[in-house]
């Protein structure tokens, strides 16, 4: 066969192959949204589930999810940012930094159910907080900690040396400078790291269901008190979220609708996973547009 | 030794008579050193206080680098040994707080670096960060700077505008008011004008010859002209010694040393 | 005397706020350093439990074949036999992988080499997209389209090794896709340049210059693809049946080290035998994710060293 030849034959393969994969892909996205969206209403997503009947909806399986990712981001941030600055503002190159940096590349190499097993012996066992939105929102730092501390990084790196010159010789320190004029410069990179971190952590479930637990009470959503266990803001209640829910009814199969139910949850974990990546695009576009000029 | 020997022959270095002049920077065996090459091998010079004096040479002879360690920009970058004689401390000692040293001794850089904020906060801010809150002060030093650095006029009304917007000249100038703002004893500049065009440079220039009457001011440049217009005293620097140090004047018009001529009549670098 | 003089030899405001800002910063890079050691610690603890307090003998442990903690095995002993997860991970990672390189490489060839434009346009925003997908939802579907799927090709009930190769291959495409993609866009475009312009046609330029410069790169997005198979819980759980058997074809009901781990933990007593030998399991899960780790580092450190040369 002459190289011409080939040549053709390989493209029309590499064209079939690249077609492929869009079909499964936009078959995959289809599917969810086809099969999912006539199932989403208001009463599905505002109404609790139903264990045993059908008409159920996931309204306190998705407040837990938006719960559960915020106070999982409120944790995670000033400690990434924190050990983010470190890394790139003051460890020298050498060997101990060298294994911190492989030490926190494990970290984001384990196996998310690994990471859900940690939180449940050492959250709920250890710590006694039982299955609990807190025992929950821990275990997603553990489990976002080394994604954003290495994005805060990169953002950090990405400024250059000069802003940090100039903050020096007018006699700031390096903190002061990194805190106030690099940490700034590097906030639209920085907040598409988090929202692109938020869409991993909300359709988070293996390392939630021994630590969250896979039970949601019943909320009472007029008490805003967060000492009292029924509220919604209770920290020690346990709070089965959006993805667990869909991987409980799933395995569990008592629910008669379990499976127009899954279809509505996945269509709307699918279509927050999708609002969350635009968003962190937009954001970072006009956060860099708002600082670069007026 | 006898290497040493031969080429201090061939030195030229004015010093300084402390009665009738007041030395505001100096430098005794300053020595840098990147990892284990020598930079610096010779940094000998006496800088006299409310004068321009520049620092010329090739690129690579380590003019850049002396100019950084006399603030210790190079602190973290390089080794520098020997003494850097400030209102007699010597500045390149643990016993001196460095961040207070650099409000004392200021930069302007190369390529001109605004913070990501507006002009106003580009003045400000060091000042607030040192806990000067009072508004009305925080106004009237970004203006007094601004107008110093000669562009008042054409920023006055757009003082909350992203300094990124400015033209490069401009944010040059923001620079240097920013570095003013502080009140430094000492303007250090490395290569002030070299990113900018012919117009915005005589600005610089203008701004630099203004400024002198307060501080002492240290320039590195690759422009002869701009070296012989501004400055009082000039040093030329080749592979990382100082070679001669004299009058500008003098430099330009009756160099004692050959290579100091063949500098700067152009015939290498 | 002079105040600027008396000003530097003080300490100042600076120098405070520096100090604090760095013992700051270094507290939450120690804090992240030790939640890795507490996760070694902590699973260690309980999964050598099995062999030290239990005296399970590590070898029965890693090649026997029964698996029912609770009673006791033909051979007298407890039968904690982990083999059957063992082979069902290993299986399930590497069948995934087989199946999802060519396609991901192809795909990436495609992005970057034959159609950049619709590669940057359509194929890159899809494929990051994809990765984001949780993987509960990859489970929904593969339990709602696969299993059935398989049910009706191949007979059997649908569930098993077969089913969660399928799943795992569509849900580590979009990773091993994109990675590959980086590493052929790392590929200086002078290479390219030089074997066109030496009349090689562009198929013999992908494949006998870019391809081979991307080597490392790519092998490293293989490897990333499979340890993200290996240590995917809930997807798999969902469409291999679970049924803690050597595997004896791919539509048998089989099961993972992750599988058993979610379906087993909660319904253990700390502390028990049952429990301890499902920590072992996450053991083996920790040092398997160790073990991709090493080989992903290594990967990288030969291909630098190759492009130096």
């Amino acid at each position: 066969m002459n190289a011409k030849r080939a040549d053709k034959l390989a493209t029309g393969i590499l064209y079939a192959v690249a077609a492929l994969v869009v079909i499964i892909l936009v078959a995959l996205l289809g599917y969810i949204l086809v099969q999912g969206v006539p199932e989403i209403s208001w009463h599905f997503l505002t109404s609790p589930a139903l264990a045993f009947e059908a008409g159920g909806g996931i309204g306190i399986q998705l407040f837990n999810s938006f719960y559960l990712l915020i106070l999982a981001l409120v944790i995670s941030l000033p400690i990434s940012l924190g050990a983010g600055i470190y890394l790139n503002e003051y460890a020298s190159k050498n060997t101990i930094t060298g294994l911190i940096r492989t030490t926190i590349e494990i970290l984001s190499s384990l196996p998310s159910v690994v990471v859900g097993l940690f939180g449940y012996l050492f959250f709920v066992v250890q710590f006694k907080l039982g299955f609990s939105i807190l025992s929950g929102a821990f275990a997603l730092t553990v489990f976002n900690l080394p994604i954003l501390t290495r994005s805060i990084e990169e953002a950090l790196a990405n400024i250059p040396d000069s802003q940090r010159e100039a903050g020096y010789a007018l006699g700031l320190s390096r903190w002061e400078t990194v805190t106030k004029i690099v940490v700034p410069a590097a906030l639209p990179s920085i907040i598409t790291g988090v929202v692109l971190s938020a869409g991993r952590i909300f359709g988070e479930a293996a390392a939630l269901i021994y630590t969250a637990g896979q039970s949601a009470p019943a909320l009472d959503f007029s008490n805003w008190n967060p000492f009292d266990i029924s509220s919604p803001l209770s920290p020690l209640r346990p709070a089965e979220t959006l993805a667990v829910h869909i991987w409980k009814i799933n395995s569990e199969g008592i629910m008669p609708d379990a499976k127009a139910v899954s279809a509505g949850a996945s269509a709307v974990l699918i279509i927050a996973v999708l609002l969350f990546n635009f968003l962190a695009r937009w954001l970072g576009k006009r956060l860099y547009k708002h600082l670069t000029a007026e | 030794m006898q290497n040493e020997n031969m080429e201090t022959t061939q030195r030229n270095i004015m010093h300084f008579d402390p009665k009738a002049h007041e030395i505001a920077l100096s430098t005794e065996d300053l020595r840098v050193f990147y990892g284990q090459s020598e930079a610096i091998s010779e940094g000998d010079l006496q800088f006299e206080r409310y004068k321009i004096s520049s620092l010329i040479g090739p690129s690579g002879s380590g003019k850049s680098t002396f100019l950084r360690s006399l603030n210790r920009m190079n602190d973290r970058i390089a080794t520098v040994k020997g003494k850097i004689m400030y209102r007699g401390l010597d500045i390149n000692s643990d016993e001196v707080d460095v961040y207070e040293m650099r409000r004392h001794i200021g930069m302007v850089f190369q390529r001109p670096n605004p913070f990501a904020k507006s002009i106003y906060e580009n003045i400000a801010f060091a000042l607030r960060q040192r806990g000067l809150n009072d508004k009305h002060k925080l106004d009237e030093i970004v203006e007094t700077s601004l107008r110093q650095a000669a562009m008042w006029d054409q920023v006055k009304d757009d003082l909350n505008k992203s300094a990124l917007a400015l033209s490069g000249g401009q944010q040059q100038r923001l620079c240097i008011a920013r570095a003013i703002a502080v009140k430094p004893d000492i303007l250090l500049l490395d290569e002030p004008a070299s990113a900018l065009d012919p117009v915005s440079t005589s600005q610089v220039e203008d701004t630099l010859l203004e400024l002198k009457q307060n501080y002492t001011i240290i320039i590195v440049t690759h422009n002869m002209q701009q070296a012989s217009r501004i400055s009082d005293y000039t040093a030329f620097f080749n592979l990382g010694k100082v070679l001669e140090y004299a009058e500008t004047g003098d430099i330009f018009t009756n160099p004692k040393v050959d290579l100091t001529n063949d500098y700067i009549s152009g015939n290498f670098g | 005397m002079d105040k600027i003089r008396a000003s530097l030899l003080k300490k100042s405001v600076a120098s405070k706020i520096e100090r604090r800002g760095k013992i700051i910063s270094l507290s939450c890079l120690a804090l992240i350093i030790l939640v890795v050691f507490l996760i070694f610690y902590f699973v260690a603890s309980r999964g050598l439990a099995t062999f030290f307090q239990n005296h399970i003998n590590l070898w029965s442990f890693l090649s026997g074949i029964q698996w029912n903690p609770g009673t006791l095995g033909t051979n007298g002993q407890p039968a904690v036999g982990a083999l059957p997860m063992i082979v069902g991970s290993f299986l399930i990672t590497i069948c995934s992988a087989l199946l999802a390189t060519p396609f991901a490489i192809g795909t990436a060839v495609f992005m970057t080499e034959i159609s950049p434009r619709r590669g940057a346009r359509i194929l890159r925003p899809v494929t990051e997209l994809l990765v984001g997908i949780p993987s509960v939802v990859y489970g929904f579907i593969g339990l709602q389209v696969v299993v059935p799927f398989v049910r009706n090709t191949f007979g059997g009930s649908g569930y098993g090794i077969l089913s969660g190769t399928f799943v795992l291959f569509v849900m580590i495409l979009p990773t091993v896709t994109s990675m590959s993609a980086d590493a052929l866009n790392a590929v200086p475009r002078y290479y390219r340049e030089a074997s066109l312009a030496l009349g090689a046609t562009r198929w013999q330029t992908i494949y006998k210059v870019v391809l081979r410069a991307a080597i490392p790169g790519m092998l490293t997005a293989v490897v990333f693809g499979m340890a993200r198979a290996f240590g995917e819980a809930l997807a798999v759980q969902m469409v291999i049946g679970n049924a803690t058997l050597l595997p004896h074809n791919l539509v048998s009901p089989a099961s993972t080290l992750t599988s058993i781990l979610t379906m087993g933990i909660g319904n253990t007593v700390m502390g028990s035998l049952q429990n301890n030998a499902l920590w072992s399991l996450a053991m083996i899960l920790l040092l398997m994710s160790l073990f991709f780790n090493l080989v992903i580092r290594y990967i990288g450190r030969k291909g630098k060293l190759n492009n130096e040369r």
